[in-house]
């Protein structure tokens, strides 16, 4: 399956994109694709273990499967106000 | 119950006309701005940042949860995004309820909640020329909810 991954403010400067499309095994949990992507290496290491994701725009925890198509963000501490 | 992420400038007026009903013997705006200086250093301006599609959905879930707090659905709110000047409006919000204790307390909720769990950035720029993403909350999750 295929997910979406969007990365805002401070995660975007970390890893120099503000998106891209992971190919993922079926069963895969968002902390498996935050694992996937920190192995990618270079400028992905630097992410964050356990970042705070939202699932098609709801925060969720690291645990929720995946499903095909999903937009997953991932978000740092926010600072609205 | 209106709650919306704008790139246009906001003032107590966008928010204020929506509020307001004949029982309502309160009316309430704050407006969050943009400070000259943070932490001792200069500060000339600040950038805004949204997930958009999800603060949209996020302010209104904090809209409707302060009214089904305080009882009252005269509540406008809006955040901006984009580049801001020194002394430009950020987030307002208004709120009118028929006794004043609803709509202070409304209102102290929805700005508590946008900096919570809103999902907008601010990268802060200095007058040396520099700039900072400063450090922010941790929203909760699901998962820290039931714990």
């Amino acid at each position: 399956m295929r997910v979406k991954v969007l990365f805002f403010a401070h995660y975007r400067d970390l890893v120099g994109t503000d998106g891209l499309e992971v190919e993922l095994p079926a069963g895969s949990t968002a902390a498996m694709l935050v694992d996937r992507l920190r192995a990618g290496g270079g400028r992905f290491a630097r992410l964050p273990e356990a970042p705070i994701v939202a699932i098609n725009l709801e925060y969720a925890p690291l645990g929720t499967l995946l499903s095909d198509g999903d937009e997953v963000a991932l978000i740092p501490p926010v600072a609205g106000g | 119950m209106e709650a919306w992420i704008t790139r246009e400038p906001l003032d107590a007026s966008t928010v204020l006309s929506r509020v307001g009903a004949p029982e309502d013997g309160a009316v309430l705006v704050f407006l969050g701005t943009v400070r000259n200086e943070n932490e001792g250093r200069p500060v000339s301006g600040m950038r805004y940042e949204a997930y958009e599609a999800m603060a949209g959905r996020v302010l209104a879930a904090i809209a409707a949860e302060a009214a089904a707090r305080i009882g009252s659905d005269r509540i406008a709110v809006a955040h901006r995004v984009g580049e801001l000047a020194v002394g430009e409006v950020s987030v307002a919000i208004a709120v009118s309820s028929p006794h004043r204790a609803e709509a202070f307390d409304g209102c102290r909720y929805i700005i508590e909640e946008v900096k919570r769990r809103l999902p907008v950035w601010k990268e802060e720029h200095y007058t040396d020329g520099s700039s900072a993403w400063l450090d922010g909350a941790t929203p909760p999750t699901p998962e820290a909810a039931h714990e």
